[in-house]
């Protein structure tokens, strides 16, 4: 029972890390169909500057609280995961919107390794140290144990996705996103001006990934430039799997996914009398996949729009 | 361009390629390995186009049946059956040693299974959908190779198999360097007369494929697979034969592959070289034959042939920019600018109107 629990909250921090990147996923496929694979390298360049950050003002103000320090590194990082997810879009995908399908895709492809390249430039190979900024003292449930840093990534996502729902259901820019997803021609027609929508797609997507990335990093103590990977690919899961294009479904999708890899790989090892192990974690999300998919195509919440792609 | 011109043309063509490994030979062998691998992934790459390119299937896990290949062959012609099981060692004392004759059959068999397979559950889905399930297809196939060397060791783990032999025709040793008219040819050069031979034979199916009834009915469902179906085209079993061809090509490749290097390991099958691959026959062009060889050919040779070219670079930038770095820089910068000055790929087909379906 007390495994159970502790992989419940590991699923669901892991899960809430997911659900937000999931949701930048979502956003940018619903507007604009196009699998944005350079999405986790975003994520990537969010973690390692705000690591950089970090190292800055610790150095300059070595007094300053934990907390003043993350929250300033997280809003410059949000900034430059910002205006780069942004000046990809207009070089990289914004040209070729009425290119074959696939164009887009490989010009995705090629970001994310030139993002990658260039962060192994910048900040070298190796794996940097990401600093425990919260106390480490872990929180007793029972017999599990919840630390401050999980607790904090916890909240932070139920702030990001209610502001996501505020956003996107109760302003102007939101109901122009809806519009423009649902049909650009028309919402230009009605004085929404898709470009600008996309663009601000991209910008709130990057924040939210900028994030995501920051909280892997805490969570995980490493940043490196490969680090944007997993996730990104994970994520892309939980989108599809709650039905992409969905909001709620990437947030259903992203939680479920977390729970499900959590509680598979505390369970795996014993379940199978030690025959799999939990290096086979990775599997789970993929055969999730496969099953839902195979009963709901569109995913768990999507609309059965199976003409669209 | 008219007939005699055509054939001038055409004889030239094939003198140049029969040649070409006896000139890089001068230059040392990393040069014809270079082109060897080329040719492997030519042949990759026209596997793919069958899936991706004529039924419009976007298959993100390509490199799964070039693994199921090459693992196939490793299991089958190292000492890592023997050494692992008994029942192996006391039926093949002396481990299997298969002519190239039962290796290219095996492997297409044992691909397009696997590609079947994998083409069951995935039929109802398209475009992102199906692409996201054959990439996690591929995942799952990567990540049971890396584990599967306990409690069984079957795979070997992230260690790889090695000790692969090499291939043997007609008594011939292709892993040993031979000596014909006093002129020494070495065992690369043997490998790539044999993948030319297999690269022609695949561009030969590819060709007659395209202008089947077979290849009519998979560009229907391309373009229209509601329509395709109206028409009277039985969509499963042609998505399931798309499935089940191009795997087939990408299990002999993945075989020759595994001969060739005498060493697989799950590194080699990773999501990115699935990735590659697509974009290969993307940035080629989709759905056309020689669109797909120049993609496959550039992004295979050119990465390589930019490791020797770096070195001037490297010392330039003082070490920072090294040759693997600056490498990987340059396949991205290729792929994002090809596309925006040519979305449709390099090389596109001449016909319009018959690409991949544009979204709405």
């Amino acid at each position: 029972m007390d495994i159970l629990l502790q992989q419940i909250i590991n699923g669901l921090v892991l899960g809430s890390m997911y659900a937000l990147i999931a949701l930048g996923y979502t956003m940018v496929y619903g507007i604009i169909q196009l699998i944005n694979f350079a999405h986790g390298e975003v994520l990537m360049i969010g973690a390692i500057t705000s690591w950089s950050c970090i190292g800055m003002m610790q150095e300059a103000m070595p007094g300053a609280p934990g907390w003043l320090v993350l929250l300033i590194a997280t809003i410059i990082a949000c900034i430059v995961a910002a205006a780069l997810n942004f000046t990809i879009e207009k070089i990289a995908y914004r040209p070729l919107r009425n290119s074959p399908r696939l164009a887009p895709l490989i010009t995705a492809i090629g970001m994310s390794i030139l993002l990658q390249t260039v962060a192994m430039i910048i900040w070298k190979p190796n794996y940097k140290p990401y600093p425990t900024l919260l106390s480490s003292d872990p929180y007793h449930l029972g017999n599990a144990v919840i630390t401050p840093t999980q607790i904090m990534i916890l909240v932070t996502t139920v702030v990001a996705l209610a502001a996501m729902v505020y956003l996107v259901n109760y302003t102007k820019l939101g109901r122009a996103m809806r519009a423009t997803a649902e049909n650009p021609k028309v919402a230009a027609l009605m004085g929404v001006k898709p470009d600008m929508v996309i663009s601000a797609t991209f910008i709130i997507g990057a924040i939210l990934a900028a994030i995501a990335g920051i909280m892997y990093a805490s969570n995980y103590g490493t940043a490196q430039h490969a680090m944007g990977f997993l996730p990104g690919l994970k994520a892309f899961t939980a989108a599809v799997f709650g039905g992409i294009g969905n909001l709620a479904g990437a947030v259903v999708g992203g939680v479920l996914l977390g729970l499900i890899e959590a509680i598979g790989a505390g369970y795996i090892g014993p379940l199978t009398g030690g025959l799999l192990g939990s290096n086979y974690v990775d599997i789970f999300a993929f055969i999730v996949l496969i099953i839902v998919l195979t009963l709901r195509p569109s995913g768990l919440l999507g609309e059965r729009v199976a003409d669209r792609a | 361009m008219n007939q005699g011109n055509k054939k001038v043309s055409w004889l030239i063509g094939g003198i140049v390629l029969l040649v070409l490994p006896l000139v890089l030979q001068y230059f040392g062998n990393a040069w014809v390995r270079i082109a060897d691998l080329a040719l492997l992934y030519v042949m990759l790459a026209l596997g793919l186009n069958i899936v991706v390119g004529y039924a419009g299937l976007l298959d993100l896990g390509y490199v799964a049946f070039y693994a199921v290949g090459a693992y196939m062959f490793a299991l089958l012609a190292s000492p890592q059956l023997s050494e692992n099981f008994a029942w192996f060692s006391a039926h093949f004392p002396n481990g299997l040693h298969l002519s190239l004759w039962m290796v290219i059959p095996l492997a297409l068999v044992l691909a397009a299974g696997t590609g079947v397979l994998l083409g069951i559950p995935v039929l109802k889905l398209r475009g992102d959908y199906l692409a996201i399930v054959t990439l996690g297809f591929g995942e799952i196939i990567r990540i049971f190779m890396n584990n599967l060397d306990h409690p069984v060791n079957v795979t070997n783990g992230p260690k790889g198999i090695g000790e692969i032999d090499s291939v043997k025709i007609f008594g011939l040793n292709l892993g040993k360097r031979q000596e014909i008219f006093g002129y020494d040819i070495s065992s690369v050069t043997l490998y790539y007369y044999l993948f030319l031979a297999l690269v022609l034979i695949t561009i030969l199916v590819c060709y007659r494929l395209q202008d089947s009834r077979i290849g009519r009915g998979w560009m229907a469902i391309r373009e229209d697979e509601i329509a395709a179906k109206a028409m009277g085209i039985n969509t499963r079993n042609m998505k399931l034969l798309a499935f089940g061809m191009g795997a087939s090509f990408g299990g002999v490749s993945g075989a020759m592959f595994a001969a060739f290097q005498g060493f697989v390991s799950p590194e080699s099958f990773s999501l990115m070289e699935s990735v590659m691959i697509v974009a290969m026959v993307v940035l080629g062009g989709i759905g056309h034959i020689p669109g797909v060889i120049l993609g496959a050919v550039l992004l295979s040779a050119l990465p390589e042939v930019l490791r020797y070219v770096a070195g001037p670079l490297q010392d330039l930038t003082g070490g920072r920019l090294d040759a693997s770095i600056l490498r990987q820089l340059l396949i991205a910068l290729a792929m994002i600018v090809i596309m925006l000055l040519r979305p449709r790929g390099l090389w596109p087909s001449p016909e319009h109107g018959k690409n991949f379906p544009q979204k709405v």
